[in-house]
């Protein structure tokens, strides 16, 4: 195993809970039942250890070597309630997984019950049960892994695997307006993009960070929504939002860092402070705001890079 | 300093892993000001916040950090912790105040931006 892999093992560790681990559908036993009928039970069901209940509260737990002390003393038709242990360590459903690792497999407890607010058994986990969960936590992240490499290297192709004098990429994307939760999806949707098509860091954080305050104006100003149109070609870029929304009555006064008109609520959020159209400005190579007031607003961000700007995918077939 | 590093220094709680734990973080910085997120913030960076929206990680997507400290035992709501998930940012949470733990981050060697004089960058 690669250092890789084992900082995967521990970071999983840390932000898994019991609930991933545990297994549900825990067989339970009743304290009346007989040690030979446990012997049984645990034969078919190929289990080592049952948790005891009675009523909905667990009383104990009957493992494997209480089948044995009980056949060593010829007790196998006495009540499981004579032979279980009573002194059970639990834990609860959202218990941490580095937590569990401290008390599973020490002294005795092979298998750790998961009980709810009330005592009542809701699970079990075992090493085993742990196991085969980290096991399938690691193969998901692997597969999500090769499914993105494989993504980033067909998009990062288009512009070599398609024939024309001037190819280009066009995005668009819906913003509605005052629909904070969703507020910035489209600059996350825009960034994995331009990742995928090969963009290096620099200037992938360049047209996010650009892309995102231009999103937020939308969602904060318009009381319409608007659009955003990316056009993404070899060695340039062109971000444009567009909007139907109550236009901008003095286009010199928005373009002074501080200047503000956002409502209490989005300062509250963080927003609002006047510094949008500065950063973009900042961020960018050309940026046009077109507004008049009743007719809508449109800015355009243009970003150049030249030919070499979206060469960041290995394996790239240079043009002679 | 490593983010395992910030952990400890700030007793946090790990809401959201989604990185290597050992990974190097350059500097630091603090703000509730999603704005100024975006205008100082750096690769790499860690990041104070007292808010819990997610609008906080998307901010932090887009300025490239990818380590953010919520400070005052704030608990984020389940959108946010789920906008990490999708990007791939660690989400912390400490006991302490905004001022306290970046004193401490600060204290331990961890830098800042330095003298950053935003209006002087947008000319």
């Amino acid at each position: 195993m690669g250092d890789h892999d084992i900082s995967k093992v521990e970071e999983l560790l840390y932000t898994m809970k019991v609930e991933d681990v545990m297994a549900g559908d825990t067989i339970v036993v009743d304290p009346e039942l007989s040690m030979a009928e446990v012997k049984q039970l645990m034969d078919t069901k190929q289990i080592t250890g049952v948790p005891v209940v009675r009523g909905d509260r667990m009383v104990g737990i009957v493992s494997i070597s209480d089948v044995i002390g009980a056949l060593e003393k010829g007790q196998l038709l006495r009540p499981v309630k004579e032979h279980m242990t009573t002194d059970v360590k639990s834990v609860t459903r959202d218990t941490s997984v580095i937590e569990l690792i401290k008390n599973l497999g020490r002294r005795g407890f092979g298998r750790l019950p998961v009980l709810n607010g009330e005592g009542k058994v809701i699970g079990i986990v075992t090493t085993g049960t742990l196991l085969r969960s980290l096991l399938t936590q690691m193969e998901m992240s692997y597969q999500k892994k090769e499914q993105e490499k494989l993504q980033r290297y067909r998009a990062s192709h288009i512009f070599e695997d398609i024939s024309s004098d001037d190819t280009s990429v066009v995005l668009r994307y819906i913003v509605d307006d005052r629909d904070f939760t969703n507020a910035g999806k489209a600059s996350t949707m825009i960034k994995k993009s331009l990742q995928r098509l090969g963009a290096q860091p620099p200037l992938v954080r360049r047209v996010a960070v650009a892309v995102y305050e231009a999103e937020m104006n939308l969602v904060i100003h318009t009381d319409v929504g608007g659009e955003i149109l990316v056009t993404i070609r070899r060695d340039r870029l062109q971000v444009s939002t567009v909007d139907h929304g109550p236009g901008i009555e003095n286009l010199d006064q928005v373009l002074q860092p501080g200047y503000s008109t956002a409502p209490e609520w989005i300062r509250q959020m963080g927003f609002g402070a006047g510094m949008g159209l500065a950063n973009i400005k900042r961020c960018s190579d050309v940026m046009r705001l077109m507004s008049e007031p009743g007719a809508g607003t449109r800015l355009d961000i243009l970003f150049l890079f030249g030919p070499g700007g979206l060469s960041g995918a290995a394996g790239l077939p240079k043009k002679s | 300093m490593t983010i395992r590093d910030i952990i400890e220094i700030l007793g946090g709680r790990v809401l959201v892993n989604s990185g290597d734990l050992d990974g190097e973080v350059p500097r630091g910085g603090a703000a509730d000001l999603m704005s100024d997120v975006l205008a100082f913030g750096t690769d790499g960076m860690v990041l104070m916040t007292g808010l819990t929206n997610p609008q906080v990680v998307r901010t932090a997507d887009m300025a490239g950090i990818n380590v953010v400290v919520f400070v005052r035992d704030k608990t984020p709501p389940p959108e946010t912790v789920e906008a990490a998930q999708e990007s791939g940012i660690t989400l912390i949470s400490t006991g302490y105040t905004m001022y306290e733990a970046c004193g401490r981050l600060y204290q331990a060697g961890l830098p800042g931006r330095g003298w950053v004089k935003i209006e002087e960058d947008f000319s």
